[in-house]
């Protein structure tokens, strides 16, 4: 039953949709059919996860509503399909969804050997590892024969091995497909270890039955840039999702929000008129129109504001800004200008 | 012949025989061309997105790491030396022992069943009542999570143990330890010797048969064959100088906190396999049941009340007489669930079972990428598994059924 779901919509896809033309302008599609199909996690704190009311929410949500903001001027026109990190890329190349936003990892191989375009970082992050606090466990050093598990399709599942293999350490790694099966396994003592991104650990472990009763060890044991994708071989549906986000963060850094940005229409200051389409045509050359951002930031607000609504300090998560603060500020949040 | 030339093109589409063909390569040459064009299209798309094409990623070294089962030490995996034929022909090990372990115990437990079906005994038959409806009813998935956490939840920590047999059994959380058999040279003479005793035990009852057929003479086959198939490999065994020796687990008390608990040593069945195995034996045993009641209720009651008739003990008949007749009926739907089985041992990667889908068409395709040759590679697994079982019980079916005298 599973295998004709996953292995026949797989070949089905893989076959019938990479056979019809996906290649097709995306944006064009997406103007047909009035919104834009968004790839997101099935349920990650912070990052992409269903409200009590069936609202998609997070930092991954912001940035496709923020597209679908500028591209057909209404930030709800978005539909969700959550992927498990198996299936994601599938999904993408198959043309099921025009963006993953996922914590996708950029690595070189996924951009250059799986098709696809990775359209900028919305999140710096690195691999962590948490461990209940009673095993009094303080470094990723005394982890040798640990039984560590997390999820299929990742990143992660290499990064383990590699710093379990360089710091010549032996372990069992349990790979699940779902993050929930993780969560559950971790809790039930399966388990002494759960590895994943650092953001996820601070979202999944809201999940645990004792989210206070767990420690996430001080090793980063890898880089994991996570930022929105698209497919290789559609330039101007990547150029729109790379500017939409660079257009938050330098909607940020000008101190455009939500809230004021229609009266920073008026400023006197040239690059938030470029910005906010009231001095040159910049959407048109994206094929859309001029008022691109204003749009993706009066709707969604700048990355700054959307960090704090669904990451920041003062949500369960409680990230602190680190490495995502703007490079104003000592952080690596850093987008080319408009102009 | 010569008469529809002269009558030209126009009469040749009234000819019958002729619009059959010629529909019939219509249909084959837009069929081909459909294909031909998804094909193009196809290539055209990998092409554009500039992936790879080709099975060339075999070769190349995967660096993950696989959870230890059968099929790891197979193919002696290791991270980073073991390529993606490695990681493949491990997941399909892996695949192929539980859907062989979930054939063999689905059968025992769902003839048990559908046996007690059919009893006077009000409890068996309320038992296995209650035991088909629940099973079937509820979908795998959800029993493959239960009886994974239930089993889960069940034991003891990592780092504490229940000693089911002394030193040498024992289970926990990370899974169940039992000595691993260690074949020494010369073992494979007893190997041997059972081959030799399997044939000896075929020929005998061959030979008993005919001598009853012509004396009415009885042999003892049973016992015969038993004592051969037992016999003849412990006699070559202890000839040979006992050439096994046992790998035991180990069991850490102290020592740094992971290193504590059972040691790399030893054979070991990890819950997510036990997990695996017990659902998908449990729910397709409550198919079987059915079939197998079905099976016996087919047997017209004169079969057996005609064996009485003849002095047959009520056991002898139920052997010699009603379940022979009841396979001819239960045998070809049963190779049907044998084959529902093995697919959906498929669902294993939800519980972490390292199976062919999980590791070879999750992790490894989320590192490769070519989606087309790696779901290929998949369905000729499922395909050649499906149709192995398919001629086996085929030919089963074959000799199971009613020879007309
Ligand atoms: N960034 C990594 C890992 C991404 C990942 O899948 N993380 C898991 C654990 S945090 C997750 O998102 N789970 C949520 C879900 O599956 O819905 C990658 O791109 O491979």
């Amino acid at each position: 039953m599973k295998l004709n779901k996953t292995l026949v919509a797989a070949a089905v896809t893989a076959t019938f949709a990479l056979g019809a033309n996906a290649q097709a302008g995306t944006l064009d599609d997406v103007k047909a059919k009035g919104h834009v199909q968004c790839g997101v996690s099935q349920g990650l704190p912070g990052f992409s996860n269903q409200d009590d009311d069936g609202n998609w929410t997070g930092l991954d949500v912001d940035l496709c509503r923020a597209v679908a903001a500028a591209a057909l001027g209404d930030a709800s026109a978005v539909k969700f399909s959550p992927l498990s990190a198996k299936e994601r890329f599938t999904a993408l190349s198959s043309g099921e969804i025009d963006i993953l936003s996922r914590n996708t990892t950029w690595t070189m191989t996924r951009d250059t050997q799986l098709g696809l375009n990775f359209a900028g970082v919305n999140y710096y992050d690195g691999q962590g590892m948490m461990v209940p606090s009673s095993l009094g466990v303080t470094s990723a050093k005394e982890l040798d024969g640990a039984n560590i598990c997390t999820n299929t399709g990742t990143t992660t599942e290499l990064n383990i091995t590699d710093y379990f293999r360089a710091n010549d350490m032996s372990f069992q790694l349990v790979a699940f497909e779902k993050a929930d099966e993780v969560v559950a396994a971790y809790n039930t003592g399966r388990c002494d270890v759960y590895t994943t991104d650092r953001s996820g650990l601070a979202a999944q472990r809201l999940k645990l039955e004792n989210p206070d009763g767990h420690t996430v060890l001080p090793e980063i044991i890898s880089k994991e840039p996570l930022g929105p994708v698209v497919r290789q071989g559609d330039d101007q549906w990547f150029n729109i999702v790379k500017w939409v986000h660079n257009a938050m963060v330098n909607a940020e850094e000008m101190g455009v929000t939500s809230a004021n940005a229609e009266e920073m229409a008026g400023s006197d200051n040239p690059n938030i008129k470029r910005l906010l389409g009231t001095e040159g045509n910049f959407g048109e050359s994206l094929g859309l129109s001029a008022d691109w951002a204003m749009q993706a930031i009066k709707q969604v607000g700048n990355y700054g504001e959307s960090y704090e609504r669904n990451v920041g300090p003062n949500t369960p998560l409680k990230l602190a800004r680190g490495a995502n603060a703007l490079w104003t500020d000592g952080g690596l949040m850093y987008a080319p200008p408009i102009r | 012949m010569a008469n529809r030339n002269n009558a030209g093109i126009g009469r040749l589409i009234y000819d019958q025989k002729f619009r059959s063909i010629f529909f019939q390569v219509l249909v084959a040459v837009a069929l081909i061309a459909f294909v031909a064009w998804i094909a193009d299209n196809t290539l055209s798309n990998i092409d554009a997105q500039e992936k790879k094409k080709g099975f060339g990623f075999l070769e190349d070294t995967a660096g993950f790491q696989i959870l230890n089962t059968l099929g790891t030490a197979i193919t002696d995996y290791t991270p980073g030396v073991s390529t993606y034929w490695d990681v493949f022909v491990t997941g399909v090990a892996n695949t192929l022992v539980v859907a062989f372990l979930g054939v063999i115990a689905a059968t025992a437990i769902g003839f048990v069943m559908g046996i007690f079906r059919l009893s006077n005994n009000a409890i068996l038959k309320g038992f296995s009542t209650v035991y088909v409806e629940v099973l079937r009813n509820v979908p795998l998935l959800l029993q493959l999570f239960f009886w994974y956490f239930f089993v889960l939840r069940a034991m003891p920590d990592a780092r504490s143990r229940i000693q089911l047999w002394g030193e040498e059994v024992g289970i926990n959380i990370t899974g169940l330890y039992a000595p691993a058999p260690q074949p020494q040279e010369g073992f494979g003479w007893v190997w041997l010797a059972l081959a030799v005793a399997v044939v000896g035990g075929i020929l005998f009852s061959n030979y008993a048969k005919k001598l009853q057929a012509e004396t009415g003479k009885q042999l003892p086959v049973l016992w015969t064959q038993v004592g051969l198939i037992i016999g003849l490999p412990l006699i070559t065994y202890w000839v040979m100088g006992s050439p096994l020796e046992w790998e035991y687990p180990t069991f850490n008390e102290t020592g740094p906190i992971f290193k504590r608990g059972f040691g790399d040593t030893g054979l070991v069945l990890i819950p997510e396999m036990i997990a695996v195995w017990l659902a998908l034996s449990l729910y397709t045993a409550s198919f079987i049941a059915e079939i197998v009641r079905a099976g016996i209720m087919a047997v017209p009651k004169g079969q057996s009340e005609a064996s009485s008739a003849l002095g047959l003990k009520p056991n002898v008949a139920l052997r010699m007489v009603i379940i022979p007749q009841a396979m001819r009926v239960i045998v070809p739907p049963l190779t049907s669930q044998y084959l529902n089985l093995t697919k959906n041992s498929s669902l294993s990667v939800a519980i972490a079972y390292p199976d062919v889908v999980s590791v070879f068409a999750g992790t490894a395709l989320n590192q490769v990428g070519q989606e087309i040759e790696m779901v290929f590679m998949m369905m000729m697994v499922y395909l050649t598994v499906s149709l192995s079982t398919s001629i086996f019980m085929n030919w089963f079916n074959g000799r199971i059924k009613l020879v007309e005298r």
